[in-house]
């Protein structure tokens, strides 16, 4: 007996299954009594279950190494699940859908009259700066209105167990498809597990995909033909555009796969000559979507694309310039966005952010460097970033001189400690941190998965989760306290 | 919903590659037998492997010598030689994922634990106690695949050009066999060799897993003209070149478009059908068998043209 609650230190964190009495929560009770009852030589022979799964199920990423190139990797999975009560998850999934419906609004607004920039709540001049906001997508009128029809929202847990959204991705979010394969890997090493527990399912994913992709078909009633446009096998994310391809019985396609005719209309070149396309589901990003429009070099887009979207042949989803929202600035405005559209206040709150764009914020934040960490406007995967409390005084200073030298390009927020849960290293457990991403789709309906992907920091006091930096994952369990047998 | 072109290639090729590590790992299990068979003078050696699969030049660009080792590196390890075992497996592995959308998630997981077994157990090839063992895990799995395929895949456009790519390196393979082995035949026929003769024409039918069959369905012993009528004209026989023909045939029917290559296939149906095979002389078998490859290779360029 080997995993003993006991010796597992919970110390100024908030733990995802346990109280800092030690005592599991009560969702976990069931799993950490039946973690207790295991022998070594049983753990051990679980995670060998679960590594044989991920290999022989071929769950892998691709990482590019300098001395080896592009290679596959196997997908670094938990054996331990992460759980939420169903109560609580009910309340963060209203506050995503909320989240999303305002995001959209603004989108559109964005690229028709601008209302909100007129109104002043959000300053036109962040507008003028953003990197993704595209001017050839003005005035274009998207299927239903919606622009992000799939999103991830990164949420994080600080000590005091609030639940924060760290960000929004809105362009091209991955991560999905490995949170179906956490749940099929989980199921083949501990079917007992889920006869105990009532485990809310995640499969349906795949088919409320398809739902939302359908629901954007320029030709309703026929049967859509929908496509998943990937960037080529060489993509890091290229196992989930398969993935979801196949789950969905959708084509998937490369750009050389695609034409557009004169008839502005969306084909594919198969064994007896060309197809139409209805819907796009793309994961190749903005720039690289049409030659004719953006990167003229791209070879992974189409040339015409934007032509056919704008002539509502095709849709896209999500629409090219979706991504204006999915800025740090813009993030730190959301809470007000919410407000300004919907009228109600932001049910999930935003990690507080201070915009040095507004003087009093910048004021802040340059007197209290050694509190917070500074990130820049339109960085993603940690680049770029200062973490105050951690940096030289010389690194300090530089970052206020580019603070004061491009100040709508800077946010800060306050450290965060995020949340930990149990983490098997060799046969116990330790705490590791970790986050959540959940997705949200939007097309005539509204649907946030059962859950999300939890990323896990493997690396003992590390908080960068990314799979490519030593990041893993765990199955995450919405676990009903009420339904039968918990 | 109708087959992208670029799907269709790549079922074709993964197809291919299967077959190809399948018959790869046959002829090396053939060879390693025929070496312990053959008096010691008269062994052949390794060099007509090489020759089969048609890398000799690459090969002698890199090695110095003929020796065993140096050959089933090549043959089976060797990242530059495109016809190895683990190059064809990669390759199966790549074509494989291209299209994870459209072939049943069992068959994509024996690909990867083929291929995950082959990179890992390399080794086991080079010493003969365990090479019989892995060349057979190697077949066993190929074969695996082909069945999980055809027992879990639809037998739709996709099924059918996996078929094609399959007979079609199949039946490419075959040729080559029968082509280098009878090639490097013993030179001098004297009276004292004729029993060893014999075992090498029982080698070439154990290459193509005929040798049993044969027995079955000629019931004749072992003999040149008979051997070649098995091979090449046995409309049964799996991996005899007509019934490989033919099975592209049927495969072509299912498709859109086939008048141009099904009138390809027809033609050399005929061709292989008019055959003499008690007629042939030695060195009329080179081109015959040269011809044949060649209607083959027109095959394969027109399904590039009709299809991808």
């Amino acid at each position: 007996m080997t995993i003993r609650w006991g010796s597992y230190k919970i110390k100024g964190f908030y733990d995802e299954l346990l109280r800092a009495s030690g005592r599991p929560r009560p969702a976990a009770a069931s799993l950490c009594k039946y973690l207790r009852t295991l022998k070594d030589k049983e753990i051990e022979e679980y995670k060998a279950a679960s590594d044989l799964a991920i290999q022989v199920m071929g769950i892998t990423f691709r990482v590019y190494s300098e001395e080896e190139g592009s290679i596959d990797r196997a997908w670094p999975f938990d054996i331990i699940p992460r759980i939420i009560d169903r109560k609580e998850w009910q309340a963060i999934e209203a506050g995503l859908v909320q989240r999303v419906h305002a995001l959209n609004l603004f989108i559109d607004d964005l690229y028709h009259d601008q209302k909100i920039v007129k109104d002043k709540v959000f300053p036109a001049e962040l507008l003028q700066d953003s990197v993704n906001f595209r001017k050839q997508c003005v005035g274009v009128k998207p299927p239903l209105g919606i622009w992000a029809h799939i999103c991830g929202s990164d949420l994080v847990r600080d000590k005091d167990g609030t639940v924060f959204v760290l960000e929004d991705n809105l362009r091209v979010p991955s991560g999905v498809s490995y949170m179906l394969e956490n749940r099929q890997v989980m199921k083949r090493v501990f079917p007992e597990l889920f006869e105990d527990y009532s485990i809310l399912p995640v499969d349906d994913y795949p088919s409320q995909l398809f739902d939302t992709l359908a629901s954007l078909s320029p030709r309703p009633g026929d049967q859509p033909e929908i496509v998943v446009l990937t960037p080529g096998v060489y993509n890091s994310a290229y196992f989930e555009h398969a993935y979801l391809a196949q789950q969905m019985g959708a084509e998937l396609v490369q750009g050389s796969d695609l034409v557009v005719q004169k008839d502005n209309c969306v084909y594919m070149r198969t064994i007896e000559g060309l197809t139409r396309v209805d819907v796009i589901y793309r994961r190749v990003d903005d720039l690289f979507l049409d030659p004719e429009v953006f990167n003229k070099d791209s070879t992974l887009g189409v040339p015409g694309l934007m032509r056919a979207w704008k002539a509502g042949n095709v849709a896209l989803a999500n629409a090219p310039g979706a991504g204006v929202a999915d800025d740090k600035v813009v993030y730190a405005y959301v809470p007000d966005i919410i407000k300004y559209y919907l009228d109600e206040d932001a049910i999930l709150p935003n990690v507080p952010t201070y915009k040095c764009n507004v003087k009093e914020e910048r004021d802040y934040v340059i007197n209290n460097m050694d509190k917070l960490v500074v990130k820049p406007a339109n960085e993603s995967g940690g680049y770029g970033m200062l973490i105050g409390p951690q940096a030289s005084d010389e690194e300090r200073e530089k970052f206020v001189r580019l603070i004061k030298r491009d100040p709508r390009n800077y946010v800060a927020q306050p450290m965060l400690i995020l949340s930990t849960a149990p983490t098997l290293v060799g046969t116990h457990v330790e705490p590791r941190h970790l986050d959540l991403r959940p997705f949200i789709l939007s097309g005539d309906k509204t649907v946030v998965t059962t859950g999300g992907l939890t990323r896990v920091a493997l690396r003992k006091g590390s908080t960068v989760v990314n799979s490519s930096q030593g990041g893993g994952s765990k199955d995450t369990w919405i676990v009903d306290l009420e339904g039968a047998g918990a | 919903m109708s087959m992208l072109s670029r799907v269709a290639e790549n079922l074709y090729w993964l197809g291919r590659y299967i077959e190809r590590a399948e018959n790869t790992a046959r002829l090396i299990t053939v060879n390693s037998n025929l070496l312990l068979d053959l008096p010691r003078r008269v062994r052949l050696g390794w060099q007509p492997i090489v020759d089969i699969i048609g890398a000799s030049d690459l090969y002698k660009d890199q090695h110095d010598a003929v020796d065993e080792r140096s050959v089933l590196r090549f043959i089976v390890a060797s990242p530059t030689n495109a016809g190895s075992i683990l190059h064809s497996l990669t390759m199966a592995r790549e074509n494989a994922r291209t299209v994870r959308d459209i072939i049943p998630r069992e068959a994509w997981e024996q690909i990867n634990h083929l291929y995950a077994l082959v990179k890992e157990d390399i080794n086991r090839v080079y010493t003969q106690r365990t090479r019989f063992d892995f060349l057979r895990q190697i077949i066993l799995g190929a074969q695996t695949i082909t069945g999980l395929l055809s027992g879990t895949m639809t037998h739709d456009e996709g099924y059918a050009f996996l078929r094609v790519g399959r007979n079609l390196e199949r039946a490419d393979m075959g040729t080559r066999i029968i082509d280098v082995r009878s090639a490097s035949l013993l030179p001098d026929l004297s009276g004292e060799l004729t029993p060893f003769e014999n075992i090498q024409w029982m080698s070439v039918l154990k290459s193509m897993t005929g040798y049993q069959m044969y027995r079955r369905s000629m019931r004749l012993r072992v003999r040149r003209a008979d051997v070649l009528r098995f091979l090449l004209q046995n409309l049964q026989f799996p991996r005899s070149f007509l019934h490989c023909v033919s099975a592209v045939e049927d495969c072509l029917w299912e498709l859109p478009n086939h008048e141009k290559p099904i009138a390809l296939v027809q033609s050399l149906q005929r061709k292989v059908q008019r055959i003499n095979t008690d007629k042939l002389e030695q060195s009329q078998l080179h081109d015959t068998l040269d011809n044949l490859q060649l209607g083959l290779a027109k095959i394969s360029t027109e399904l590039k043209h009709s299809y991808f």
